[in-house]
């Protein structure tokens, strides 16, 4: 007993203080919020406790699934979620399969792409925020008033203010900001792949089609399966980014971090939490099966 | 062996962990606020720390800036021995402002006096118990015979008043591009008689290639929609609209609704990226002729040197003269403020003739005091003067007077879902219908 304390006490001893924090303040609130999501505390007086508030349940669930307006906000990040991912995962598999070339200035080029991720959602999407200007003809600005001078008018479109594809908008400056972090993901999976591999494909006379088809891509795929699931999850929690753009009162580019800001804006906490858990689901259901992948094939590899 | 397995699980706990932490930093903390209940009942009497005064408004830019500085200018010399903390947010109608004080009166952390639109858009506040009963203050003052009675009945709340207010805005005003007008032939002196002879002086305007109507961000547009509303119901039918005496699902309403869809048709493309100041800049510039705006919008002029009637024109929206659709920006004591004196000091301020007199000076608004002298403002609030003691007050929606904010969040988002396009005025009229419900109840 004593000695298998003295093995792995002080071990737990250096970790507690993170534990303890991270059970109260990280499962201990969504504790909380689950539970706030299952009352019927929709006003203000009931948010500081000057009226009852009671449990009903999943009921907040349902009610919000059912209305048309959430559905929206689901189907917004949807369509968000997969524009977005494609975007980067084919824009940023481009760019390094290109840099992977031995090429002149690739460090330039690096820096150059890896540059957006440096610029905060909030400070480019101020200046998207301009250059998706909805204004056409006479008054255009912007991306508008730069297809107009390249006399390319039918391009014009009122981008994020559209009430169906406005979202599309929005994943513009997503993509624009993560490609280049995509890139760098696949560059270093690129660069991964001994000399030596390669070398020998070629002696056993594969074309480069071939090498990249049977040698390479194999090596590239838990790249790829991390960068699907680092963007994946970043996208089902945009907020900052379609708030600079847009506002919160914007149909087009409702999502449900949106909805859930929201209800909380106006004391509605039964509801925003209810969203909030919703949220935490999705995330969930991206982020776990990654991680079961991960810790399978790992301990398969021992 | 062993070993690694367990790593492996709670990395996987780590990151399940760092994924739920955004759903919690915006929900946790939601019950707590009941503990300022009990506490700081004393503030209304009017002891405690002067030493400083921590004020939140949404006047941080501009004109508004300008009157906020004009009234400190009086606060100090009335009160010199209290400091002004200036904790302005930008955004305007508060959009940015209201989320900040609502996130710090939940923490128990009060501003010593906070910004809020008198009436309706108290009620939440109140409900939660976050702010005090200065009815008392208005004795002191002697503030009870110097407000209109019209003007007191909207701030008494089951017989208690909660705020005091500064100043009074009008919603209902047109601005005007004379020379956008004249252009297309249409006399800018001689405001249209109804809102279907001012839409036809709209269709003029739009088959000249012009923007008839700028418009900007959502309660912009729910500005034009109460305003709209209120040339077709009258003033009844449109204070009916709060008591529940008008049906939102009725006939008038529907064609009211069908007469802002066309406004907005006529109006800029981007205007839900817009607040009020660039979307009424458009008509400063002559991009567009008209612009629905709060009577804020003078001092817009006035900083740019503007003046009427050579380079703007204003009268109230067509269909709504002798109406006077009412806002007015006040200022409260909340629960447990760390300084009541210093709140008392600058409630005090607020309400005196001198810092009513300078600050509306430079705002545009009138004050809400009837004993300073009309002779002592610029012509547009000797105008707005005379109409508020003579026409028939209404409370607006966008600004927080007729309904609490539930309502006016709802409804601004059935005005841009439908502005968008992705609603026609059938759908935006039920969305109304069940936005207004909390008001039955």
């Amino acid at each position: 007993m004593s000695t298998k304390l003295k093995s792995w006490g002080p071990g737990l001893l250096l970790i507690s203080p993170s534990l303890v924090l991270m059970a109260v303040f990280v499962y201990g609130f969504i504790g909380i919020s689950f539970q706030q999501s299952m009352t019927d505390s929709h006003t203000a007086g009931q948010a500081t406790g000057r009226a009852p508030v009671s449990f009903v349940g999943l009921a907040n669930y349902w009610a919000l699934l059912q209305t048309p307006a959430f559905q929206h906000s689901l189907r917004n990040l949807l369509v968000f979620t997969v524009v977005f991912l494609l975007g980067t995962l084919v824009i940023g598999f481009c760019w390094a399969w290109v840099m992977d070339r031995p090429i002149r200035g690739e460090g330039i080029f690096r820096s150059v792409y890896l540059f957006p991720m440096a610029v905060s959602f909030v400070a480019s999407g101020v200046v998207w925020k301009w250059l998706l200007n909805a204004n056409q003809g006479e008054s255009a600005s912007g991306l508008n008033r730069l297809f107009q001078m390249l006399g390319l008018d039918f391009l014009q479109n009122s981008w994020w203010a559209d009430a169906t594809w406005g979202i599309l908008a929005i994943a513009l400056p997503a993509i624009w900001q993560l490609s280049g972090y995509v890139m760098a993901l696949f560059l270093a999976g690129f660069r991964g792949i001994p000399e030596e591999l390669r070398e020998a494909a070629r002696v056993d006379g594969a074309t480069e089609m071939q090498l990249y088809r049977h040698v390479i891509f194999p090596q590239l795929s838990p790249v790829a399966l991390s960068a699907l699931v680092i963007i994946g999850h970043m996208s089902l929690k945009s907020f900052d980014l379609i708030m600079s753009i847009a506002n919160q009162s914007s149909y087009s580019t409702k999502v449900p971090a949106i909805d859930m800001y929201n209800y909380a804006t106006v004391y509605d906490y039964a509801n925003s939490a209810a969203v909030g858990i919703i949220l935490l689901v999705l995330v969930a259901l991206a982020v776990v099966p990654y991680l079961w992948y991960d810790a399978r094939t790992r301990k398969e590899g021992r | 062996m062993k070993r690694r397995t367990t790593t492996r699980r709670s990395s996987l706990l780590v990151a399940l962990v760092a994924t739920g932490s955004l759903v919690l930093s915006a929900c946790g903390g939601g019950g707590d606020g009941g503990s300022t209940d009990g506490e700081g009942g004393t503030a209304a009497a009017g002891g405690g720390d002067a030493s400083e005064v921590q004020v939140m408004t949404w006047w941080a830019q501009g004109s508004e800036k300008a009157g906020l500085e004009a009234l400190v200018e009086v606060f100090n010399e009335q009160h010199p021995d209290t400091e002004f903390v200036n904790a302005a947010l930008a955004g305007g109608a508060g959009s940015q402002a209201k989320q900040k004080l609502q996130a710090d009166l939940q923490a128990g952390n009060p501003p010593d006096s906070f910004q809020a639109h008198a009436g309706a858009e108290l009620q939440d506040y109140i409900d939660a118990g976050q702010i005090e009963d200065v009815s008392a203050l208005y004795d002191e003052f002697g503030l009870t015979d110097v407000f209109p009675d019209t003007l007191m009945e909207r701030l008494t709340n089951d017989g208690k008043i909660y705020s005091i207010p500064s100043n009074i805005h009008r919603s209902n005003v047109v601005w005007v591009n004379p020379a956008v007008l004249e252009e297309v032939g249409i006399d800018p002196s001689t405001p249209p008689a109804d809102l279907d002879a001012w839409m036809a002086d709209m269709q003029k305007v739009a088959d000249a290639g012009k923007t008839p109507v700028s418009l900007g961000m959502d309660w912009t547009q729910t500005q034009l929609l109460e305003n709209v509303l209120l040339a077709e119901l009258g003033a009844e039918g449109y204070n009916g609209l709060w008591n529940g005496d008008t049906d939102w699902a009725g006939g008038e309403v529907n064609s009211a609704l069908t007469k802002f869809g066309k406004i907005v048709e006529w109006s800029n493309e981007d205007r839900d990226g817009l607040d009020w100041e660039p979307a009424l800049q458009k008509v400063m510039a002559g991009d567009a002729a008209y612009n629905v705006m709060g009577d804020w919008a003078v001092a817009a002029y006035d900083a740019q040197e503007m003046t009427a009637p050579d380079d703007y024109a204003y009268w109230p929206v067509p269909g709504t003269d002798g109406v006077f659709n009412f806002l007015a920006d006040s200022f409260t004591m909340p629960v447990g403020a760390a300084h009541p004196g210093g709140t008392k000091a600058w409630l005090d301020t607020i309400s005196s003739a001198e810092g009513q007199l300078a600050f509306n000076k430079v705002k545009g608004s009138i004050p809400a005091r009837t004993d300073i002298e009309a002779s002592e403002f610029p012509a547009y609030q000797q105008s707005a003067m005379e109409d508020f003691s003579s026409d028939t007050i209404v409370s607006s929606l966008a600004h927080g007077a007729a309904a609490p904010v539930a309502v006016l969040t709802a409804v601004n988002q059935a005005v841009v879902k439908f502005s968008q396009g992705a609603s026609d005025v059938d759908t935006l009229q039920s969305e109304l219908v069940s936005a207004t419900e909390p008001l039955a109840g």
